[in-house]
Parts: structure tokens; sequence; C-alpha cells
């Protein structure tokens, strides 16, 4: 990373300067490429320094505030970086707060800088003041409020700290307006300690020990992984653990994409709507590895039956995780690769040959009563499943899948084929419908070089498409599919069946979409037949830029499997008539 | 099964810490029953004490959301029988009171309280104790009026002969050794 700030430069004094041109040499010193906002009053002087910056330091102006936290959101969640939004005071900050706590839940780093009032004005209700630390307080890893420019440098330094180690969480920055236009005397130092603060625990050789015990002496060893181990930049080590141990694994739905989804251990997915087998295998194996997971309620369904005849094994880099839902029976407390690396030379080399068996069996019958209606159906109207497999097939299983949230996200959770890490970009705690477009324009930005492609509904889509602005605007080549099936579906689907089919105010009226993005620029087709659908999906990849692809799917289907709230992951249903 | 807790947390000396705190509780709505924060004995190291009356999962798993923000250096919990703890109350009666029979100067003994300030009008009586003690003195003295009343939240010290925090602190240095050696490797 080349850049021009004089902390680069050895020798040279430093620099009086004014707080935002600080702000803006900071980012540039922890490697900031890129960034996304949108000005208004009480940040107008970073944005004016930015236009002397524009050249090494590139801005995406969004539409939304929301749009700017979730495109730093997708940026960061495909390049492994921070992602950085900016934003002014009161609504523009308000604005950015469903990213914020989308990010904390999914432990994605970021820095969003918000303008304020100035200092003299705190507190007296002045135009667009609102309490930003107050309210992002609970939403935060850290932040803190800057009112002097003296303390930009350390306080962006501390910032970049704390969001990207340990657990990556996102920090808010809140700058008063005075501190911006202040005068400075810059240097740059990176934070590389806080005394509260330890991001990190060494492993403790003893509970390795017992760890791989129990592990060697195991029948069924079974392992699930989360969004821990692509955090971690632990892949080749889990993928060498699985290796050697030969244990079946399965994913939770962050932890898609970490290792092939065609790598014989990889069993698929956790939770309420992942596979069949990976669900009741729970259930029945004996020594359960957790590895960078926080065992969510839509993983475990009710917990008071959860893989209770199993010793649990949880790797965890948050102490505050170990034994908050599952009680374990030995907590690894350490990143996911560092941990996963020690415990591989303590397990024996082994195959369980009896025990993958068992997994293919319920893999058959998955397939059997699920995969093969979804990916090949008998009647007329699309699946969604049918859209995600080709479009995974067409870019032999390399893009860098985006997904909105209802059923559209769980049949792109399902269908999608990866062969690379960090190739997948969803909310998961937090759910966030609107997420997936500008989500996806960040992913475009953090990994330029690949095929990026956001699956999103009819609903999902009109919470955010103002984006489309943004997209034609930077000409980010982003490869939207709309899966419309003209209702909230994922609710309707609930509505289905466990509120007696009583669609209340889930039928949703949606505008041509393609006339929509034709009104952008950006080139779209939409899709009403099985027979049209690859001719149209191999002319939105060949597109150069963006394309909106929408495609009407049949609209009364249900995602299967499913783990009814409330019930056990071994109560897993395969279809609607287990219900009755 | 519900029981009372005092949580301690030592933290860096830093602006919205309090709220930072407090709202972990607010979350779970789980009430606080008494909340004292002070400088402890370093220097730029407050320390919070803290009430409740809660199960045991819910104070560790409040405990651990505690010690994970940043600015904390150290939190735990003890139960009440694993430390030395006092509250701190205030009364106001009136000095006529006083004057007209020796029963509250009895009171006064017998509580161990002691008079801070007499006038004209009122007195001040402090005494320090567990809370049932200084509500026991409030209801003795409250047969005569009492004016104003007041009590602190409570202050708890561990039976172990020196500050943890000092040895925590020790362990933490050795503990960033650690992790710089893992850096390395
Ligand atoms: C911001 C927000 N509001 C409401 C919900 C609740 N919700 C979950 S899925 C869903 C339906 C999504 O419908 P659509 O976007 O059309 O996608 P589909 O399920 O049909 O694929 C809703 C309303 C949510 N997750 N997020």
């Amino acid at each position: 990373m080349t850049s021009l700030t004089n902390d680069n430069i050895p020798g040279q004094e430093p620099e009086e300067i004014t707080g935002s041109e600080a702000v803006i040499r900071s980012l540039i010193a922890e490697g900031v490429d890129t960034i996304f906002g949108y000005p208004g009053g009480a940040i107008m002087p970073v944005y004016d320094a930015l236009h002397d910056h524009h050249h090494n330091l590139k801005h995406v102006l969004t539409r939304h505030e929301q749009g700017a936290v979730h495109a730093a959101q997708g940026y960061a969640r495909v390049s492994g970086k921070v992602g950085v939004c900016i934003a002014t005071s009161g609504p523009g900050a308000t604005n950015l707060i469903t990213g914020i706590a989308d990010a904390l839940i999914d432990s994605t780093p970021l820095v969003c800088i918000t303008g304020q009032v100035l200092s003299g004005l705190l507190g007296t209700d002045a135009f667009q003041e609102s309490d930003v630390i107050g309210i992002t307080m609970p939403v935060t890893k850290w932040n803190y409020q800057i009112t002097s420019a003296e303390e930009i440098p350390e306080a962006i330094a501390r910032a970049f700290y704390i969001a990207s180690t340990g657990r990556p969480g996102p920090v808010v920055l809140d700058i008063t307006k005075d501190a911006q236009f202040a005068k400075v005397l810059y240097s740059y130092a990176k934070c590389v300690k806080i005394r509260s603060y330890v991001p990190e625990y060494p492993a403790d050789k003893e509970l390795l020990r017992k760890a791989a015990d129990l592990i060697n002496n195991a029948k069924k060893p079974y392992l699930l992984y989360g969004q821990g181990v692509m955090l971690s930049g632990g892949e080749k080590e889990l993928i060498s653990f699985l290796d050697k141990s030969g244990i079946p694994a399965a994913g939770t739905l962050l932890g898609l994409s970490s290792i092939p989804t065609d790598h014989p251990l990889n069993m698929g997915m956790l939770g309420m709507h992942g596979n069949y087998g990976p669900n009741i295998k729970t259930n029945q194996c004996d020594v359960l590895i957790a590895v960078g997971m926080r065992f969510d309620d839509r993983v475990t369904g009710t917990v008071g039956t959860y893989a209770k005849q199993a010793k649990i094994i949880h790797i965890e880099i948050d102490p505050a995780e170990i034994d908050k839902n599952v009680k374990t029976d030995v907590a690894l407390i350490g990143d996911a690769k560092h941990t996963l690396r020690l415990l591989s030379h303590l397990v024996q080399a082994k195959q369980h040959p009896e025990w993958l068996a068992e997994f293919k069996a319920a893999k058959d019958v998955e397939e059997e009563k699920v995969i093969k209606n979804d990916l090949a159906p008998q009647k007329a109207g699309m699946t969604m499943a049918e859209v995600v497999r080709m479009a995974s097939d067409l870019t032999d299983n390399r893009a860098v899948v985006v997904t909105d949230v209802g059923q559209n996200q769980m049949a792109a959770a399902r269908y999608t084929k990866f062969e690379d890490s960090r190739s997948w970009v969803t909310s998961g705690g937090l759910g966030t419908m609107g997420f997936g477009l500008p989500a996806a324009m960040g992913a475009k930005l953090g990994a330029p070089d690949r095929e990026v492609v956001v699956f999103t509904g009819d609903g999902g889509m009109q919470m955010t498409l103002q984006e489309l602005g943004t997209i034609a605007q930077e000409k980010l080549a982003v490869k939207i599919v709309i899966l419309n099936n003209h209702f909230l579906g994922m609710v309707r689907q609930w509505q289905e069946l466990f509120f007696e089919k009583r669609y209340s105010f889930t039928e949703i009226l949606s505008p041509d979409f393609v006339k929509l993005a034709d009104a952008y620029g950006i080139p779209g087709s939409a899709v009403n037949h099985r027979e049209d659908l690859e001719r149209e999906m191999k002319k939105m990849f060949d597109t150069d830029g963006p394309y909106l692809l929408e495609v009407h799917i049949e609209k009364e289907d249900n995602i299967f499997p499913m783990v009814p709230q409330g019930k056990s992951v071994a109560q897993i249903i395969l279809s609607a008539d287990e219900l009755k | 099964m519900k029981q009372e807790f005092i949580i301690t947390a030592y933290s860096e000396n830093h602006i919205g810490l309090l709220n930072r705190i407090t709202i972990i509780f607010t979350r779970r709505k789980v009430n606080i029953e008494s909340l004292t924060v002070s400088q402890s004995a370093l220097k730029g190291i407050s320390k919070f004490t803290i009430v409740v009356n809660e199960t045991k999962d819910r104070v560790v798993n409040i405990v651990k959301q505690i010690d994970k923000q940043i600015e904390v250096l150290k939190a735990f919990y003890n139960t009440n029988d694993e430390m030395i703890f006092q509250e701190i109350a205030l009364y106001k009666v009136p000095t006529v009171a006083l004057m007209e029979s020796d029963q509250i100067e009895k009171m006064i003994r017998l509580h161990n309280a002691r008079i801070l300030e007499i006038t004209r009008e009122y007195t001040v009586i402090e005494k320090t104790g567990h809370e049932e003690e200084t509500q026991a003195l409030f209801e003795g003295l409250n047969t005569f009026g009492v004016l104003q009343f007041i009590r602190s939240g409570r202050i708890a010290i561990t039976r172990s002969p020196i500050e943890r925090l000092s040895e925590f602190l020790k362990e933490r240095d050795s503990l960033f050794e650690k992790l710089e050696e893992k850096k390395k490797i």
C-alpha cells in the first residue's frame, strides 16, 4: 500500500494540519483505500479534506447511510480488511445503526466516523444533534467521541486496532465539527496494545491435550465450523485438521465458504434450514467440536435438547461465548487458526467410514425428499434453488455470493457451491432485509477481480433499491438476481405452516424492476419461463458492468428442511406433511 | 435460584463506561440493587461495586459481558459471604427530640452510630453497617420522626490478603509477553 502521509516518509517532522486532514491521513496510514459515505453539515470539513485525497482514497457516495454501512460490511467480509463509512450527525448517524448492529452480531470489523455538532453545543439540542455515543453504545465493540483535534490520530489508531483484533466488530468515532476544523501537530503511530483489552489468549496446553484425548477416543466425532475460521484465516488449518482426523464437518450459515462445498468431509450446512444430516447427527455424535461459532439459537433449535449425548469442545476467541448457550466440556479460548494447528499435532490420523456412511444415508434422504424437487422440479413454476444452482454452475462456483434475507437467502445458502473462502456475504445474526444490494456493492469493491452476484427477494430489494443509483454512478459490476415470488416469502411460509395460511400483509406489489434498472441505465431482463433462464443468466454474466435479472418464482414455495422454532435439531422436518 | 451477588469491576477511568456497564443489565432486565464507583488504590483505575439479586448463570453471563468491554481491566463476582461489605447511612432528626429524652442517645450508642452535626433545628447521625442494620436504626429513629434519610451503595472488599488488581496486572503483563512470543512464531 503506497500512501502519501508524512508518517511514512522517514525523518519528516510532524506537520501542523487540520483535524479533518488528520482524519484522512490517519485512514490512509491504516491502509484504507475505499470508504463509503454521505455528506452533511457536521462532517463537511472531512469531506473538504477528502477532496484533496480522492486519488489515493476512493470515496463511494451511497444513496442512504444504511447503504454506506452495509457496503462497508460487504467490503470487509470479502477483503478481510476493516470497512470504513462516514456520515453526518443526527439523521446521518442514526441511519447507520442497523448496519452497526448487524456488524456487531456478525463480528464484522468496521470503523464508522460520524460528524457531531460543535463541542460547545453538545447537550443543547442543537440542529442535527443526536447522542450518537449513547445510541451506538449497545451496538458497538467500542465508541468514542472526539472533541479536540489532538485526539484524532490516536483515536483512529485505537479504532482500527479494536475493530480488527480479537473478535472483530464495529467501532464508532463521533467527531465534533470544531475538532475537524482545529489544527493539530500530526504524526501517526499504529496502536499495538491496550492495557485493558486482551484480544486473544495463549493456548492452554493442558486443555489442548484433554481435547485431543476426547477426539482420539471418539467413535462419532463431528466438527462444526463458523465464521471464526475465516476471520482468523484458518481455512487451511481446518482442512488439514479434517483430512488428518477424518472427522466430518458442517458449517454454520456464516461459516459457509470456509472450506469447499465438495470437500469429502464437508457434510453441508447447520441450522433451521440447513441440511438434514448435519442437523440430526448433532444429536447422535459422541464428541462435538465447535470452531469459531457461537451456538446461535437458529443453529441449536431448543438448546435443552441440543447435543446432550456429546462431549463438547468449543474453540472460540471470545471468552464470553464459552458456556453462554451450550455448556462445554473443554473450552479452548483462542483463535481458530492457531488452535486448530496445535490440535492437529495432537490428534491421531483416522478414518470414520461407518460414521460417514450415516451422513451419506441422511443425505440420500434429503436428496430424495427435498433436493431433487428443488433442483429439478416437475412443476412449471421455477424454484429459487434452480436459479441459484445455475448461477453457481455458470461461474464455476467461483463467484462471491451476497444475499438478502428470507427464502432467497436460505436457497442461496443451500444451493450455492463454494470453491474459495470469503465468497459468502449474508446477514446472519441480525437477519437484516435490505442488506444484500448495498453489501454487494462493497463486496465488488473489496474483490474487484471476482464476479459478485447478489440474490434478493422482491421485498428486501425494495428496502434499499435506491442503491441502484450508486451502482450506476460507480459502474459497479454487480449481478443482481431478484427472486420474485410476489410475497414476503419467508414470512408467508411461516404463515402457511404455523398461522393457518392467514396471509396477513405478506403479498407485496413491486415495480417493474427491469424498467427501474433501465431508468438508472443498468441493463436487465426478466425471466418468466424456465426455458429462458439459462439464456438470460448467461447474458447477465456476459455483460460488462452491472446487470439486473428478475426471475419470477413459484409464488408459494417453501424452504425445507426446517427445524421448527421450539423444536430440537433431531425433529427437523423435510416437508410440510410432517407438521400434520 | 436467585441470590445476592456482588459484582466487582476494575476499569480505566473513561467517559461513558458507566453507561456501557449498566446497559448490560438493562438489556437483560436485571435490576441493579446498588452501585458504587470510585477511584481504586491505583491511580486512574476505577472500581465498580454492583449488587444484584440474580441466578448464578445470569451473573456469570453479565460478568463476562462486563469483562469484555474494552476499558474494563477485570470483572468478577462474589457471594456476600465471600466479602466484607458495608453501607453508610445518614439520618436527620429534629434536635428537640434529642433534648426531650435520652432515647435517641441510647439508640446511637446501641447501634454504634455517631453524631456528625447538631444545630438548633436538626441533628445529623451517621451509621455504617449492612442494610438490615442501617434500616433497624432508621426504624428506631423514625418513631421520633426522621426528617431526611440517605443510604449509600455497597462497598466491599475481598477476604484475600492483597488487592486482586495488582496481582492481576502482573498476570496481564506476562500474558501480553506470551502473546508477543506467539506472534513471532
Ligand atoms: C428489516 C427487516 N424487516 C423485517 C424482517 C422480517 N422478515 C424476514 S424474511 C421476510 C420476508 C422477505 O421477503 P422477500 O424479501 O420478498 O424475500 P423472500 O423470503 O420472498 O425470498 C421478512 C419480512 C427482516 N428480516 N428484516
